[in-house]
């Protein structure tokens, strides 16, 4: 690379926590305007770079130059002023401030100085507006805005301090289709004034779309660099894992037996209308649409968590109420949310008891607890879903997200449940876990269990679905069978209504 | 190295054990009167009360709630079991359980409005906490009621082995046993790590919240009836500024006020440290203002202790 083109250059960073090595001797180079794909699985050493770069965490060794000059980061405020931003997949946001508050959040805090809101709203309208997104009003509140537009406003924000380097930590986890592409639109916009941008993504498809540039990680050393048109997505994979991929989406040899559940002209809400569906034992059915179709609410409403208006919901034959998620477990239906950390895990306790939260029943005799049988019998499950952990002990926030997301399965795997719902089961898991969550999803569906999976990944849905139902705005626009699943189809049926 | 790092790991994880153990040692030194049996049985008849109010406050705060009315639940146990006694003539015995019964139905009524209501435990406890301090003043018109030698003092009696005391280890090994071996116990913390978690694996998280208020009662009634025991007088004003010593207790014992985290054994060793402090100054003589200040001083040197076994932590 020419010298004088070069925004960042970080040479032979290494970090180490304790005795392990979180990078070991990594570099990474990224142009004036390039689109930079950081590509790794869980636990590579994306993360680790990303907090070295933006002064979460101080470098044991190596350099950092920022156009051409060495730089010392050893704090946020430090990257801040060196033009480095980062946009986390937790937004740095105050819900309850306005959009332009927001936006100029250290202005508000200068001293002796009276603030003018006028200016303050109109300056953050042009902002806006010259990103493309003049549509979000600088007065709202930007906990009543959607995640895309927040992550906007955090953009928005971080572009204020004259960002020259922007770090995306997978932006695309929490949009829909569209967002996506008006996500693109405005990082493409960005390129062109000259930004940074350091891209992380499990999405092969988004790098091939978006990326200029690549750096490969795995285990917290270097693998590759190179210029993405030069690869092709086997190749990355292969890099990332360090071995083939031979089949992202295993086979199944499940029997599609009686009706599990089976529910008719439910109604809940807005965002749960006139819903009819019936899932089989064995079968996967899959549950595709837009973020905000419904499929979540519809079935919060099922399970007990939300209030259902009026409808019909038969389990095993019986026909049933559950008006608290604990009458659903009792029967055997299990659902594994959507958020793992706020709604799923136990974050500050440890793996052993995540694990059996959901089935205590098996480990404990008249209420008392046996330690020995819990912790054989946690031995057993994990192993079974081969999670990789230290101690059973460990909280269970110290493994990686592949892992945690094992840890949520077994919740529900250990509880026999005759149905599983499973809401954005790989949501934040690197395509190495992945293949292993979709085995576990189907050694389920082959010892007989209903399994429903929202998604909002087409190809996740296209690969492990027997059968999926479209939602659009509240409604099923459509039912389509295995052999008739595309991404043409699915979109299609998605944008109805 | 790596010898090292077990060792310091072993000192961050029972700090709140070698800090009593030192404080133990250097009250020997420093007062002989400090290590007799006649002290450190006072120490134990003294502290019995507050121990179960920790131990409580323990429950509640595992959850990831607070309850301020345990102070103003004592004064309610000291007095009603008082007034039934020389009032309504009720034996002493009888006069507890009833006393229990009703000090349990106030600490109900703080885990309605905190399980059900969504009221925070802070703001439904302060309630409960006036309202309680008002039960106890109305039935005593606010004067000590003198109780006959030989009834409620028969629980601090020598005769009997002070019966206060092996209640409260009684008590602290049940509690123990609770939060170690029972699945009650696991679901408690649990909800108090991340409540929503718990519910939609289908646990009824409402009850535990609404239990831990009603044992947090109980145990502050049963400690309000052992100081009208070793005084042998009911009294409304009793337990004022206790909510505050057994917080101290939890969060010198490790506890998170966020939930979720704390330990039955660690917080008895937290009450002990706090009386421990008292106990030596007093033998010491310092003035009772000043030993304030110096209580104080050591609950933040206790609690930025354990924010840097958290560091150690990440």
């Amino acid at each position: 690379m020419e010298k004088g083109q070069c925004r960042l250059e970080m040479d032979h960073i290494s970090k180490h926590f304790g005795g392990t090595h979180a990078l070991d001797n990594v570099s990474v180079r990224v142009g004036q305007g390039e689109i930079h794909a950081l590509i790794g699985e869980n636990g590579a050493g994306k993360s680790t770079l990303i907090k070295i770069l933006s002064g979460a965490y101080t470098k044991d060794e190596g350099t950092i130059q920022i156009d051409g000059k060495e730089v010392s980061i050893n704090s946020p405020l430090d990257a801040k002023n060196l033009g480095v931003a980062v946009i986390y997949q937790e937004f740095m946001l105050a819900p309850d401030l306005s959009v332009a508050e927001n936006i100029f959040i250290d202005k508000l805090s200068e001293k002796g100085k009276l603030i003018n809101w006028k200016k303050l709203n109109q300056d953050a309208k042009e902002r806006l507006e010259g990103l493309g997104f003049g549509n979000i009003s600088p007065q709202k509140k930007v906990g009543s805005l959607s995640v895309a537009h927040q992550q906007i406003v955090e953009i928005c924000k971080c572009l204020t301090h004259n960002a020259r380097i922007l770090i995306l930590d997978e932006p695309t986890a929490v949009l829909t289709v569209a967002e996506i592409d008006k996500l693109f639109r405005l990082i493409r916009l960005l390129k062109e004034q000259g930004v940074s941008i350091i891209f992380v993504s499990h999405h092969m498809n988004e790098i091939f779309e978006l990326c200029d540039s690549y750096t490969v990680l795995k285990d917290g050393c270097f693998v590759n660099t190179g210029k993405v048109k030069d690869v092709q997505n086997d190749d990355l994979i292969h890099m990332m894992i360090g071995r083939e991929l031979t089949q992202m989406y295993p086979e199944r040899n499940a029997k599609i037996g009686e009706v599990v559940l089976k529910v008719e002209d439910l109604n809940a809400g807005d965002r749960v209308r006139n819903i009819n569906f019936e899932v089989r034992s064995g079968e996967v059915l899959g549950f595709s649409g837009l973020v905000g179709s419904g499929r979540t609410e519809t079935m919060r409403a099922i399970f007990g968590v939300d209030k259902k208006d009026s409808g019909k919901i038969t389990f095993l034959g019986e026909t049933v109420d559950f008006k608290e998620p604990r009458d659903a477990v009792r029967k055997g239906l299990g659902y594994l949310s959507e958020n793992r950390k706020t709604l799923g895990l136990l974050v500050n306790q440890s793996i052993r008891i995540n694990t059996t939260m959901s089935s205590l029943g098996k480990v404990t005799k008249r209420g008392f607890l046996k330690h020995k049988k819990e912790k054989e019998y946690v031995k057993e499950l994990l192993s079974k879903m081969s999670t990789k952990y230290g101690s059973m002990e460990d909280d269970v926030s110290s493994l990686s997200g592949g892992n945690q997301q094992k840890i949520s399965f077994a919740k529900w795997v250990s509880a026999d449940c005759r149905c599983i719902v499973f809401d954005e089961p790989t949501r934040g898991v690197d395509v190495g876990a992945k293949v292993e969550i979709y085995e576990i999803i189907n050694s389920l569906a082959e010892q007989g269990v209903a399994v429903i999976i929202i998604s909002s990944e087409m190809t996740e849905i296209i690969g492990m679905c027997d059968r999926a139902l479209i939602m659009a705005q509240g409604r099923i626009t459509g039912e389509v069978g295995r052999e008739f699943l595309n991404e043409d189809t699915i979109i299609k049926l998605a944008m109805e209504g | 190295m790596k010898k090292d790092h077990k060792a310091g790991r072993f000192l961050l994880d029972n700090n709140t054990y070698i800090i009593f153990l030192a404080l133990f040692l250097i009250c020997c030194l420093i007062s002989d009167k400090f290590f007799s049996y006649l002290n450190l049985r006072n120490i134990l008849l003294q502290q019995a009360g507050p121990i179960l109010v920790a131990l409580g406050m323990l429950m509640v705060i595992l959850t990831g709630g607070i309850d301020l009315s345990v102070g103003s639940v004592m004064a309610v146990g000291s007095s009603l079991t008082a007034v039934l006694m020389t009032q309504f003539g009720i034996p002493w015995i009888p006069a507890i359980f009833i006393a229990l019964a009703a000090g349990t139905v106030l600490g109900t009524f703080t885990g309605m409005m905190v399980a059900y209501l969504k009221f925070q435990g802070f703001v439904a406890s302060l309630a409960v906490m006036t309202i309680a301090r008002g039960i106890a003043y109305t039935i005593t018109n606010a004067t000590p009621i003198n109780l006959e030698n030989g009834t409620l003092n028969t629980l601090s009696s020598k005769e009997f082995g002070y019966p206060i005391i092996p209640i409260m280890f009684a008590l602290i090994v049940i509690f123990v046993i609770i939060e170690k071996y029972t699945a009650y116990g696991r679901l408690v913390i649990a909800s108090g790590s991340n409540v929503e978690a718990v519910k939609l694996s289908g646990i009824r998280t409402q009850r535990y919240i609404l239990s831990v208020y009603m044992i947090s009662a109980a145990l502050s009634t049963l400690a309000g009836v052992f100081v009208a025991a070793r005084s042998n007088v009911g009294n409304s004003t009793i337990g004022e500024g206790q909510e505050l010593d057994a917080i101290a207790a939890c969060v010198i014992g490790g506890a998170s006020l966020a939930g979720g985290k704390g330990s039955v054994t660690k917080t008895v060793i937290g009450a002990l440290i706090l009386a421990l402090i008292g106990n030596i100054m007093n033998l010491l003589a310092v003035p009772a203002y000043p030993q304030r200040i110096i209580k104080g001083c050591i609950i933040i040197a206790a609690v930025l202790l354990q924010v840097l076994t958290d560091k150690k932590e990440d």
